[in-house]
């Protein structure tokens, strides 16, 4: 199970570095991820620590997972997830700061649902080039998928044959992503170049193996 | 919320060294270059012709004409590369970007001076 910590995209800027270039980043709130639950090799068949982070409205929240939160004494939260935090000492309740895990300068995965994009063609979400051009007679084969197999032998288009349709929202990780700062009063990491979703989404920062 | 945090994280990249200049002065711009071991100074000097961009990702670009050939660079306001900028001269345009300076040259690339008593 991967370590890390959840946080929120606040949106992207840039920052200088030491010897004066510019450099993309991507600024993520991380709240301390509070403690919601302890899985342990003799109780669950893993260990790992459930954490959760973001607020929610207790209107929004059900019952079962209101009374889940009020265990671990804290408010009802938007988002949880187990993670494996290594045996830290924190018990339920307790809290992980950004400072807990990562540190300035470490490589990282971070993983996000990307922003949903409709139904799109196979140009927009499988990258064809298209067919054709837009001379010499031809038109409405720009964008086209071309042929999706062959005739009468097989008679049927192969499962998993590329073609159109809901791209975008679903979960995606970046890898070999740098943590550039981590200013610890205002619970915020700084990561180098872009990362999944749209701002106020939730994202998961994970440690490299 | 969100854009509070993103703009913080900006606020620590500015500089209040910069002097104010727009889109029509003539500004020289004082470059630190990192040659090996050595560093230098190089000049820049030539007419800004866009500032874009907003807190720490807002750049200029300053266009100058050098051995009969157009030549432009874009500078981040707030880059650290920047030694010094000064505002050689102040010029009176009329639009905020001064692209169609591209299509002139000499007589018709002027820029008349900001009368000081306008000011």
């Amino acid at each position: 199970m991967a370590t890390g910590l959840l946080g929120k995209k606040l949106g992207m800027t840039s920052i200088f570095d030491e010897a004066g270039d510019q450099y993309p980043c991507t600024v993520v709130e991380v709240q301390p991820n509070v403690v919601t639950q302890i899985r342990t090799q003799d109780k669950d068949g893993y260990s790992a620590v459930q954490v959760a982070v973001g607020d929610k409205k207790v209107k929004r929240t059900t019952k079962a997972l209101l009374g889940h939160f009020e265990a671990a004494g804290t408010t009802p939260k938007a988002l949880v997830r187990e993670f494996d935090l290594g045996d830290a000492g924190k018990d339920v309740g307790d809290s992980f700061s950004v400072t807990d895990v990562f540190e300035e300068g470490e490589v990282i995965d971070v993983a996000g649902t990307s922003k949903g994009k409709g139904f799109q063609g196979v140009v927009k979400r499988h990258g064809f080039a298209g067919v054709g051009g837009q001379t010499h007679g031809q038109h409405n084969r720009e964008r086209a998928p071309g042929s999706v197999g062959a005739s009468s032998t097989p008679s049927r288009v192969f499962k998993g044959m590329r073609m159109g349709g809901r791209t975008g929202g679903r979960r995606v990780t970046i890898k070999n992503l740098t943590i550039i700062r981590i200013l610890e009063e205002q619970n915020v990491v700084l990561v180098g170049g872009a990362i999944p979703g749209a701002i106020n989404s939730m994202v998961e920062l994970l440690k490299r193996k | 919320m969100a854009t509070d945090l993103t703009k913080l994280v900006e606020a620590t990249q500015l500089r209040d060294d910069i002097p104010e200049f727009e889109p029509g002065d003539t500004v020289n711009v004082h470059v630190r270059v990192v040659e090996g071991e050595k560093e230098r100074i190089q000049q820049f000097q030539g007419v800004v012709i866009a500032r874009k961009g907003a807190g720490s990702r807002e750049t200029f670009t300053v266009r100058k004409i050098s051995n009969g050939v157009g030549v432009e660079r874009v500078f981040p306001v707030y880059s650290p590369k920047l030694a010094k900028i000064d505002v050689v001269r102040r010029g009176d345009v009329r639009r905020a970007k001064l692209y169609y300076l591209r299509d002139r040259r000499g007589k018709a690339a002027r820029i008349r001076e900001k009368r000081q008593d306008n000011r």
